[in-house]
């Protein structure tokens, strides 16, 4: 290729790095901030996705124009990705048993079949 | 109303103007979330362009908004000098940003109380949006002006170079004092130091310093413009230019 026809574009000619080892500062990389908004008063704040950022307050600036540039949002919250506490993803198996607890579900008990039966002898009347 | 028109104009094609100019970053931003909320930033000046070419169209039998954004002549335009020149590097564009956006703020807060209904209406409605042009443009100055002593020095002489071009926003329109009579814009002098009462603090705290003795650039208002519009407006208007009566 010659260079008359090299692209300006960055995304198809990549930035010529010198060779050898890259070493990446701590400041060079930013860390993930994972967001929360809030559609309406009063609802709870749901997790959306997450930005890049170099500190909370710029994240809160991106957050805005990424996941609030469409739809309804009221507020935002952003919180750092390492400061959320998880489970192994490897101790999925703790949840494996819990559709079969229907036990836990009011459909389950015997007094569903009075509530229906009542339910019904309303509606004829 | 003459002045009236011309005061539309105004800022109509200062946001056009720099809504376009912003939009060149478009893809190419520092880092992809910078890149999107720069560009949507970019959109919302367009935006705002828009809606009051519509005030013009309705409310005062002016041109179709497409019209009057893609068809006038380089001297027709009423934008200041600070929103034509090229993006530079990033440094430049987001001390424009701050700068230019501070005034919006101040401006469309002022006429939320303008004497014109559609106008007042519309600052109403804006305000919020531009809160968060202002927010951004802050946030970033306060980072880079307290960052690496690179970023510090970057940013004070790119205030340096914006700052006089910055001043030209507030050149003195015709008819101002029609305007002020009429209660529908308290004047040029009185936003100017709205606009330097809201930039000086968050300069403060940036660390960075205006420069003594700026001249302001005027010109702009009266249709003088620098070298760069007319590209700009060139390339602007290549795709409306092919076919101007198409229906789009």
């Amino acid at each position: 290729m010659s260079d008359q026809n090299k692209s300006l574009d960055p995304r198809i000619a990549r930035l010529e790095l010198p060779q050898g080892e890259s070493i990446v500062k701590p400041d060079e990389y930013w860390g993930t901030f994972e967001v929360f908004l809030q559609e309406k008063r009063g609802k709870f704040h749901q997790h959306v996705g997450s930005v890049h950022a170099p500190d909370q307050e710029i994240a809160l600036v991106f957050a805005k124009e990424q996941y609030a540039r469409r739809g309804k949002c009221v507020n935002m919250w952003v919180v750092k990705t390492t400061d959320i506490f998880a489970f192994p993803l490897a101790d999925e198996d703790m949840f494996t048993t819990t559709p079969d607890k229907q036990h836990r579900e009011a459909g389950m008990y015997k007094v569903r079949d009075r509530i229906q039966a009542y339910q019904e002898r309303e509606k004829k009347i | 109303m003459q002045s009236l028109k011309n005061f539309l104009y105004t800022i109509a094609d200062d946001n056009l103007i720099l809504g376009h100019r912003n939009s060149e970053w478009t893809g190419l931003g520092p880092v992809l979330e910078e890149d999107i909320a720069f560009s949507s930033m970019a959109q919302d000046k367009v935006g705002l362009a828009y809606q009051l070419y519509q005030l013009l169209h309705t409310d005062m039998g002016e041109g179709h908004p497409d019209k009057v954004a893609f068809a006038r002549t380089e001297t027709e335009f009423k934008c200041c000098q600070l929103v034509e020149y090229p993006i530079g590097e990033y440094d430049f564009s987001l001390v424009r940003h701050f700068l230019f956006d501070h005034a919006m703020y101040e401006l469309f807060s002022m006429l939320t109380t303008s004497a014109y209904p559609a106008l007042a209406q519309l600052a109403v409605k804006v305000r919020g949006e531009l809160k968060y042009h202002v927010l951004h443009a802050d946030t970033w100055l306060k980072k880079l002006g307290n960052g690496s002593e690179e970023s510090k020095a970057r940013m004070q002489s790119a205030l340096n170079y914006a700052y006089p071009l910055a001043l030209g926003t507030f050149e003195p329109l015709e008819g101002e004092q029609e305007l002020v009579q009429y209660g529908y814009f308290e004047g040029m002098v009185v936003l100017q130091e709205r606009w330097l009462a809201s930039i000086l603090p968050v300069l403060e705290t940036a660390g960075l310093k205006l420069p003594v003795n700026a001249e302001a650039t005027f010109g702009g208002r009266k249709g003088y413009h620098t070298e760069y519009l007319a590209p700009l407006l060139k390339e602007m208007t290549e795709v409306f230019s092919i076919d101007p009566e198409a229906e789009w």
